[in-house]
């Protein structure tokens, strides 16, 4: 249908995107790889010859690695618990008839588009420091003694702060779903004598699973690299240091650019993984 | 098609997507409302909620002390110039793939989305020494262009989903009464695609407004925008709960007003058109 030259001018239009993009993923990406085969200090001497796999190996066997994976998994795991449960119920609580619903959807959205560093120090200071938080003023009027938040519990705050954030990215998302959903056929289950919990389990659930999928790999991709959250509260103390910011402080702050580059292929490869699996539902998608 | 429900339940949902709403609503009010008080309200115990002298003494005292307005400023220009600069890049990068798709096509968006997925972290040092080389490190045009890149794919992405839409029969009726190439991108197209394109521009300031990895890594003090700005609270000195509030409701409120217009194309744009 279209004319060759209407062909060759496509080409010429989609040109500056993809050499821009592939420029941004190889050149960036080709330099850690090389640097990670490195010892390379550049504070203390620069380049110091080809180390083989060693800077992979010191990475996986350093002290900090296991606790970094393990407060990885614990806040990537956890937010997506909270956010995903609460955001479908959320997300049938706002499908029902009600007053004011345009109001609530603003209410309840309004989280996601608070900067990360904003968030992190408004939880931080306002609600959970020990002494002057609106938590410790909580506790203390019920006669409690206030949680040390980011310090006692830091991954449980952390984890507060994070899901704040995004249950209403999770809600937004799977509300879009539910909307679409039949309701002729949920009437038609509610007449004919289904009950809640079996009209959820058979109807709403199976019509959400992909919605729900979809929400978990972009939220697992996006809460792998989350930074500024824990930038502005912990620094990585307390337990909270995760993969992403264990490799950070190589790189930037004990500026051992060889070891933390290690560690970036690491995420690279890690993130790839829930990327595949992402593009591959996006891919179907396409073919519809 | 509204489900009919009595009023009795239509009041009880009403009350509880209420409470549940402004719960999750309460830190963004309580910033604002401690941004109005004085540093000892600001800490009061128990705390005081509307009954108190407002006061805008913060909001100075924040502009003078830091010119606030620079970092403003920064915000502005990054977000609005990487938004501006990636639509001259990915509008016809869309457009071809739409209307002149290729067997190659699904492809190439889909390794686009993929270089989205990749770790900030793992090339770090690597910009970083780019930036050093160049001379771009701290400057409003070295961030432009990160986040530009890093922004592109879901431009791409969402103008092409919106592409997609414009019925193709159209543009045959147009080249059938003789228009040019030119003449159906000015006069049949544009003006079709320019919901989608704002809608898109819309999402991209939000995002662009918002990042705070490459912002916090690559600026110090004179091209830093608000992320970078707010981050430096982090190391507070004596009372400061109302000028941080005072803070960051001038960096928020912008895009909370942008972000309620924005609602069903961030779902589109986030998940790449996966679910609309």
């Amino acid at each position: 249908m279209s004319t060759k030259a209407s062909r060759s001018a496509a080409r010429l239009m989609l040109a500056p995107a993809v050499i821009l993009l592939l420029g941004w993923m190889l050149v960036p990406l080709t330099m850690t790889l090389i640097f990670s085969f490195q010892r390379y200090l550049p504070l203390r001497g620069g380049f110091q010859g080809w180390v083989g796999f060693e800077n992979y190996v010191r990475f996986v066997t350093s002290s900090a690695f296991w606790p970094s994976v393990q407060a990885t998994v614990i806040i990537v795991g956890g937010v997506l618990l909270i956010t995903v449960t609460l955001g479908i119920l959320l997300a049938i609580l706002l499908d029902q008839p009600m007053w004011g619903q345009g109001m609530v959807r603003i209410l309840v959205i309004a989280p996601f588009f608070v900067m990360p560093t904003v968030s992190g120090l408004v939880w931080k200071n306002m609600f959970m420091d020990p002494n002057n938080g609106l938590l410790s003023h909580l506790w203390r009027s019920f006669g409690a003694d206030p949680i040390i938040w980011l310090s006692d519990v830091s991954m449980l705050s952390i984890v507060l702060i994070v899901s704040w954030q995004w249950l209403p990215f999770a809600t937004l998302i799977l509300l879009t779903a539910i909307q679409s959903l039949d309701s002729e056929q949920l009437e038609a289950a509610e007449m004919d004598g289904a009950p809640v919990l079996s009209r959820f389990w058979h109807i709403i659930l199976p019509h959400l699973s992909r919605a729900i999928t979809i929400v978990i790999l972009i939220q697992t991709i996006f809460l792998l690299a989350i930074f500024a959250e824990i930038f502005v509260t912990t620094q990585g103390a307390f337990g909270t240091r995760t993969l992403t910011y264990l490799i950070f402080q190589r790189v930037l702050e004990s500026q051992n650019v060889g070891l933390g580059s290690a560690g970036g292929i690491y995420a690279v490869i890690l993130a790839n993984i829930f990327a595949l699996l992402l593009m591959r539902i996006v891919g179907k998608n396409l073919d519809r | 098609m509204a489900r009919s429900v009595t009023l009795q339940r239509k009041s009880f949902n009403t009350l509880i997507a209420w409470i549940i709403g402004l719960l999750l609503f309460f830190p963004i009010l309580w910033t604002i409302l401690t941004s109005f008080k004085t540093e000892a309200q600001a800490i009061a115990d128990p705390p005081v909620w509307f009954f108190f002298d407002w006061t805008l003494e913060n909001y100075r005292v924040v502009q003078e002390r830091s010119n606030y307005s620079r970092f403003l400023w920064n915000s502005i220009i990054i977000a609005g110039g990487s938004t501006i600069l990636g639509m001259i890049i990915a509008i016809p990068a869309a457009w071809s793939m739409a209307f002149v798709p290729s067997n190659r096509t699904k492809d190439i968006l889909l390794w686009m989305l993929s270089t989205k997925m990749l770790p900030a972290v793992g090339v770090l040092y690597p910009i970083y020494l780019i930036f050093i080389q160049l001379g771009l490190l701290d400057t409003r045009v070295g961030l432009t262009i990160v986040l530009m890149l890093l922004n592109l794919p879901i431009m791409v992405w969402m103008l092409y989903t919106y592409f997609k839409e414009i019925p193709g029969e159209i543009l045959e009726a147009a080249r059938m009464d003789g228009a040019g190439l030119k003449e159906e991108i000015l006069y049949v197209l544009t003006p079709m695609a320019i919901p989608g394109i704002a809608s898109t521009m819309l999402l991209n300031i939000i995002l662009a407004w918002n990042e705070a990895f490459w912002t916090l890594n690559l600026t110090a003090a004179r091209a830093a925008p608000l992320t970078a700005f707010i981050a430096s609270y982090s190391s507070p000195e004596g009372l400061f709960y109302a000028k941080l509030s005072a803070a960051s409701t001038m960096a928020i409120a912008p895009i909370l007003i942008l972000g309620w217009f924005s609602q069903k194309q961030l779902v589109r744009g986030l998940t790449f058109g996966a679910v609309k």
